[in-house]
């Protein structure tokens, strides 16, 4: 079996985030717990395990933000999260 | 759909009494990962179990290969809802591994390089349930499957059989682990289709 990539970019959220916020999340800015590292969304490393997503901090590999659709609903973690930045239209 | 018939494979039953519910057989071994694959050398390599009392307990990797191999077949069950029959691998039994381990504990957190948790109850790890396995299908156990050891559970859903797995912590509360914090079930019996917390 060959090994594929193992992650994509966050803009692969979108969808999902969807379900939570109003606004295009991935055009949010994160900054990283662990190391203060901050990005964009769409720049962050998403790993994917079916409706679990993952994604990590491209500096440091700590999970920023986490998100799941579960049987009751969407559960989102931003515990690795410091701030999350998001453009406001106008 | 089949052209020959099932007896053909002499198989001990029909493989769908041994598909639980929700979930479909695949020939493939799909790679799931939460974060990237660890590069972990052996000699650094230590397997280390905790009790509650602080205690540890821990195997270099040459004294893991000393102790009683065994070589499991089982079927295994992901959540994302591919089962794999007829999987065999190579390690060693947590019987053994727990068998001088002190502890009045019921539950247990395994932790893994990389940083993954899961939680489970200490019984679901004893008597021939669980193992530390190190080989898969007459080789070494492939980095992307979680080599050079991975847990294997093969019983509860396949999230719970930790790869890279660097240790195991008794614990007398449970603890929620890496996906059990974000609403996956605490326990995950795929024959009852406990995905998620709640079902
Ligand atoms: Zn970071």
């Amino acid at each position: 079996m060959t090994t594929q990539h193992e992650y994509v970019d966050g803009n692969r959220l979108a969808g999902p985030l969807a379900d939570v916020f109003a606004v295009d999340i991935t055009a949010a800015s994160t900054s990283c717990i662990g190391c203060g590292r901050r990005s964009v969304v769409a720049q962050l490393h998403v790993y994917v395990v079916g409706e679990g997503y993952v994604a990590r901090c491209p500096g440091c590999q700590d999970p920023v933000l986490r998100y799941a659709r579960t049987s009751t609903g969407g559960v989102l973690d931003l515990r690795g999260t410091l701030s999350l930045q998001v453009p406001l239209p106008g | 759909m089949s052209i020959v018939n099932p007896g053909f494979f002499g198989r001990r039953r029909g493989p769908s009494d041994r598909i639980p519910p929700g979930q479909y057989a695949t020939e493939e071994f799909p790679v799931l990962s939460a974060g990237p694959t660890p590069n972990i050398h052996l000699d650094r390599w230590a397997f280390t179990i905790t009790t509650e009392a602080g205690v540890e307990h821990t195997w270099s990797w040459d004294e893991l290969q000393a102790l009683p191999h065994e070589t499991p077949t089982v079927d295994i069950h992901c959540v994302t809802t591919w089962s794999k029959l007829d999987t065999s691998w190579e390690g060693v039994s947590l019987d053994v591994l727990l068998e001088d381990v002190e502890t009045a504990a019921d539950y247990a957190l395994v932790h893994s390089y990389g940083g993954y948790t899961t939680n489970l109850p200490l019984d679901d790890l004893l008597e021939g349930q669980a193992w530390v396995v190190f080989g898969y299908e007459g080789g070494p156990l492939a980095p992307e499957h979680g080599g050079p050891a991975r847990l294997l559970v093969p019983h509860l859903y396949f999230w719970k059989s930790a790869k890279w797995v660097r240790g195991i912590q008794l614990l007398l509360q449970d603890e929620p682990g890496f996906w059990e914090t974000l609403g996956y079930h605490e326990y995950g019996d795929p024959w009852r289709e406990q995905r998620y917390a709640g079902d």
